[in-house]
């Protein structure tokens, strides 16, 4: 059964959920913190359910979201196995991952300060002191019967990620902040593969003690839109570090959310784990689809069972799953064979201590890169953007590195290039719908072109013209195009002239239709009232070696009384 | 030339006096001839004969590895072996054969040493016998000696060979191995006195290193924060030879302490008038034998006569260690057995219609009564609801065991000494009327708290009881104190002046044998 999606200004709904960038109502209520528990950190309510109609209830949803991600490394987390995506089954397997008996775990230098980076990114407490923990549970695809990970003390806790979003009918953009309970390190496990003709499972192993970034959210989120976009800014970051290449379709950024609803002022309702979220654009969808559910469910005198479900992408809604019925006891207990990991910073390290043999939280902290929070700002600053184009140049994969290559070689404008950038190239990725890697244009022509249209050499039109010939024929350079296609603006004020001379010469009626007022002439643009005043040297372009276009250039250059 | 200590042969071999595939082919031939006992799972002989031509190759050449070039050595079935089938006794195991060497191991062999063969053990060693495993029992070669069967007035082996002696567990196939004389040095492996309580019952070294001195990497686990490699042998200088070679980190194991490790060459003490020695009043239970307790109290006289300081000292939490030990062990078992599901390795059984029954089905067939109990107990220990009043409870009394060893330490003793086990070896129909676990309690009380330490504990056999079998004692030494633990052993082996096992009968090769013959010393012999 196909289930509608939350939609916004759904009608026939008696409880739409606005999305409040969407231009929907909202309202704050009051008591809306107190679901953060404890915490300090006032938040203004994103999202709250529509103004009921009278004698009912409205409704708030609660979302926490804990994403995985796979942590760039060469070897896994506690053997020398290498790391690939895509490799042949079970190729990449130490005796380790195959939990050989005798084997023990020893730590990776690398995912550890990939977890500190990221721990610090994040804002978060560094603990200098996190300890190793089992987790047991039976499945073919984890080996040991338990999976090692950081239960008691993680590595880093209490951060924050901070995100924006645009909201109202001006998309007036806010800046919110989600908390981050912690992130641990652990191991992934293998893949199972289901053959249910042969009644089969074949286990993979390569992916079996891969290093993972768990990053627990608090529930401090109210939306599949919010959620999308603190996990889009988290792949973002992740990206930037390059502690986890954080792509969904691989894997490497895996999400499940917790969401419950409840009335406000009243104790959190049971929550469900929505699973198998394999792509932003799901998880959005799956989210508010399980808000509606939940809902609908208890407004028709259901319950909410506090189960796992998973994301049917085909379906659209979120069904129960199967395999996870009962409830799990996963009898942690201490890692023994992983003594305490300790770190230090300037003020804790040992004097005299190898580098080698040591972390210093501090050092890493000093090598952390630009994170997109501060490349928008940069990008604002710099370049007098509107911080909207610096969120869809961090967005789209690659588009900011291409940017920012035609920035350094062309001498044309800065908001030139970003309205290039962002309207007209990625306006033809997008139909297209390639990547920016995939583009036939690369950065240095359309640096090339920007100088064309810079010095006047062609005007903004026959620009555009330009560009759709480069994507055409990749490899031409601008300049040919222009002068294969005839498309540079006359320079010889004589010969133009002349030109506009014999244009008017040959138009008679249109002359005399414009003397007597600029309604007439058929143009969108009032003409100037007297013709010896046409601005010059004026833009006349010719196409395909004939004169068949007017226009005039805003901002151009004095005309000559 | 058997008989010998693994440092006389060592002489031997370097003086060409022998050859290592001679030694290595009788030990061999006795390993064949002492079948009964059941020391071996595996005897590998090819690969051993092997090891000894190479061996031999290099002494012709004057390249000799060093002192264990050379020299036949078992190792415990659990340890891995590349190539050699390891089972740790058990059917889930049975067939697996590891692709890699246990570090221990490793390093033996990159010494030149023979690997003779695998020897036998309670399952998983999980057990204070080396009776319940799934090769059967192993007999203690005292069984058969001159020494217990005079005393008993029986031949040396009797048509139905029915009150033979357990060799105490649970690397009774080591310690039965380096007893009958099949091996110079064998290793066990110590998780609660595994490698001193058949010490004792068979006359040896039992060494346990410090927890984090020797590399558990390739030791299949027990319990994975008290297991330690052990060593048997039948000198404590050749007890410190072997440690030479294994101590020392290990990049595998991330429990091995960082740094460089001395020497294990121990000095000869001739002075013990600055020693102090402990004994703990705690470790005088009821059960304990009035023999050993009369041999405990004359070897503290020994030390006192010779100037040591000798103080009663006391472990107020040594009593917990049997309950806590019971706790912590079952949990780590229950976790450290989750892997044998019947996937990657080992024993699978052919029930197929979910992969939940092939697990159930394979465990079952797979582990023995003891292991599946153990499994069981942990896992209810750590559940949620439990976890805070057992695993929890236990590791702070774990905790409060350890800080008893840290304070007499540093109140000034030296080393502490103990019984190592509460009588000598008891025959195997007597043994098995109690159940795995009782045994295992009882028989652990005076190793056990060690463990939980992380202390270095040794058994040095001291003299035969009434019934001429040997009964040992324990010394037990501060964390990374095994040289200084080894060397008062050493100094207290040489006063003590232990006899060494007739097996006349069993061998034909008893002239050598005979010729190492030493006499228990006059001031310990039994009264």
């Amino acid at each position: 059964m196909a289930v509608p999606t939350l939609r916004c200004g759904f009608s026939g709904s008696r409880w739409t959920f606005a999305l409040v960038d969407r231009g929907c109502r909202h309202r704050t209520v009051a008591t809306f913190n107190w679901i953060r528990g404890q915490s300090s950190v006032a938040q203004q309510p994103l999202h709250t359910a529509q103004k009921p109609r009278k004698g009912a209830q409205e409704w708030a949803a609660v979302v926490g979201l804990e994403i995985h991600a796979q942590i760039s490394s060469n070897s896994k987390l506690f053997s020398g196995a290498e790391v690939r995506f895509a490799a042949p089954p079970n190729s990449l397997v130490s005796f380790f991952d195959a939990s050989l008996p005798g084997t023990l775990p020893v730590l990776n230098r690398r995912c550890v300060e990939a977890a500190v980076m990221t721990g610090l990114a994040l804002n978060c407490h560094i603990n200098q002191k996190s300890l190793f923990d089992r987790k047991h549970y039976f499945y073919a695809d984890l080996p040991a019967g338990y999976q090692i990970t950081q239960q008691r003390l993680p590595i880093a806790v209490n951060g924050n990620l901070a995100y924006s979003i645009c909201v109202g009918k001006q998309q007036r953009e806010i800046t919110k902040t989600v908390r981050v309970k912690q992130i641990q390190l652990e191991q992934d496990s293998g893949k199972s593969l289901h053959d249910d003709l042969r009644s089969q499972t074949l286990v993979d192993l390569n992916r079996a003690g891969v290093g993972l970034l768990e990053v627990v959210l608090e529930p401090d989120l109210s939306c599949g839109e919010e959620a999308a976009t603190v996990v889009r800014e988290l792949q973002l970051i992740l990206q930037a570090l390059g502690t986890s290449q954080a792509n969904m379709a691989e894997g490497q950024l895996r999400v499940d959310a917790n969401v419950s609803v409840h009335h406000p002022g009243e104790p959190l309702g049971v929550r469900t784990e929505v699973k198998n979220l394999n792509s932003i654009r799901f998880l959005a969808k799956a989210i508010d689809y399980e808000i509606q559910r939940q809902i609908s469910e208890l407004e028709n005198g259901g319950e909410i069972l506090n189960e796992t479900r998973s994301f049917d992408y085909k379906l659209g809604c979120t069904v129960p799953m199967r395999d996870k019925e009962g409830k799990q006891d996963y009898r942690f207990m201490p890692e023994p064979n992983l003594p305490p990991l300790l770190l230090y910073d300037s003020t804790s390290l040992p004097a005299g201590a190898d580098p080698q043999q040591v972390i210093d939280i501090d050092r890493i902290r000093e090598t952390l890169p630009e994170l997109p929070s501060e490349t928008r700002a940069r990008l604002v600053q710099q370049y007098g953007m509107l911080p909207e184009h610096s969120f869809t140049l961090l967005n789209e994969v690659g588009l900011l590195e291409f940017f920012q290559n035609v920035i350094k070689e062309t001498r044309a404008e800065p908001k030139k290039v970003v309205s290039w950038v962002l309207n007209t190239f990625l306006g033809y990725l997008k139909q297209q719908n390639l990547a920016v890697s995939e583009s036939p244009v690369p950065p240095s022509a359309l640096a090339e072109l920007l100088d064309l249209l810079h010095t006047r050499a062609i005007s903004s039109a026959a620009a555009k013209q330009v560009f759709e010939e480069l994507w055409k024929s990749p490899g031409k350079p601008p300049a040919q195009i222009v002068s294969e296609k005839q498309l540079g603006l006359l320079q010889d004020r004589e010969a133009l002239e002349e030109l506009c001379r014999a244009t008017l010469d040959g138009h008679p009626q249109v002359v005399g239709a414009g003397r007597r007022g600029p309604r007439c002439c058929g143009h969108r643009r009032p003409v100037p009232s007297a013709v010896p005043s046409l601005p010059l040297p004026a833009l006349y372009y010719r196409t395909q070696g004939s004169y068949n276009y007017f226009s005039c250039r805003r901002d151009s250059t004095p005309s000559e009384p | 030339m058997l008989g010998r200590t693994l440092r006389e042969v060592s002489v031997a071999l370097k003086r060409g006096q022998v050859t290592p595939t001679e030694l290595c082919q009788k030990c061999l031939a006795l390993i064949q001839k002492t079948k009964f006992l059941n020391a071996y799972i595996t005897v590998s002989e090819e690969a051993a004969l092997k090891q000894a031509e190479a061996s031999e190759k290099r002494y012709k050449k004057g390249q000799s590895l060093g002192d264990l070039d050379g020299i036949p050595v078992a190792v415990k079935d659990n340890f891995s072996t590349t190539g050699i089938e390891t089972t740790c006794a058990s059917n889930m195991l049975k067939g697996y054969v590891p692709p890699y060497n246990a570090t221990v191991v490793q390093k033996l062999l990159d010494q030149g040493a023979l690997l003779m063969g695998k020897t036998n053990l309670d399952e998983f060693a999980m057990g204070s016998g080396s009776t319940d495993g799934v090769f059967g029992p192993v007999k203690n070669p005292w069984s058969y000696s001159k020494q217990y069967r005079e005393k008993r007035k029986q031949k040396p082996r009797d048509e139905n060979d029915s009150d033979w002696l357990i060799t105490g567990g649970s690397s009774g196939g080591s310690a039965a191995a380096v007893s009958a004389f099949t091996c110079f040095a064998a290793l066990g492996s110590d998780t609660g006195g595994s490698t001193r309580n058949p010490a004792a019952h068979c006359g040896l070294i039992g060494f346990k290193p410090s927890y984090g001195l020797v590399s558990r990497h390739g030791l299949i686990p027990l319990v994975n924060s008290m297991d330690v490699p052990g060593i048997l042998t039948r000198c404590v200088d050749d007890t410190a030879i072997v440690l030479g070679v294994l101590a020392g980190h290990d990049p595998k194991d991330s429990t091995t302490v960082q740094g460089p490790v001395n020497s294990f060459l121990l000095p000869s003490l001739t002075d013990v008038s600055k020693l102090c020695i402990g004994i703990p009043k705690e470790y005088l239970v009821p059960e304990l034998s009035p023999e050993v307790r009369s041999l405990w109290s004359k070897a503290a006289d020994l030390f006192d006569s010779e100037g040591a300081k000798v103080k009663e000292v006391s472990l107020p939490h040594t009593c917990y260690s049997i309950v806590c030990y019971h706790v912590l062990c079952t949990s780590e078992v229950a976790s450290n057995m989750a892997r044998f599901d019947g996937l990657e390795y080992g024993h699978r059984c052919d029930i197929d219609i979910s992969t939940e029954a092939m697990y159930a089905t394979t465990r079952r067939e797979g582990f023995n009564d003891v292991v599946r109990g153990r499994i069981l107990s942990g896992n209810f220990f750590l559940l949620k609801e439990n976890y805070e009043d057992y695993f929890i409870k236990a590791q702070k009394v774990r905790r409060l065991i350890a800080n008893d060893f840290v304070n007499v330490f540093n109140s000034g003793v030296d080393v502490l000494l103990t019984p190592t086990t509460l009588r000598e070896a008891v025959p195997y129909l007597e043994f098995i009327q109690e159940d795995n676990r009782t045994r295992s309690a009882q028989d652990d009380i005076f190793t056990q708290a060690v463990n939980m330490a992380g202390l270095p504990a040794v058994n040095i056999p001291v003299a035969l009881s009434r019934q001429g079998l040997p009964i040992g004692l324990q010394f037990i030494g501060p964390a990374f104190c095994d040289q200084q633990l080894l060397t008062v052993a050493k100094w207290f082996e040489q006063q003590v002046q232990f006899p060494v096992i007739q097996l006349e009968e069993l061998m034909d090769d008893c002239s050598s044998v005979l010729a190492n013959e030493k006499l228990a010393s006059v001031s310990l012999k039994q009264q």
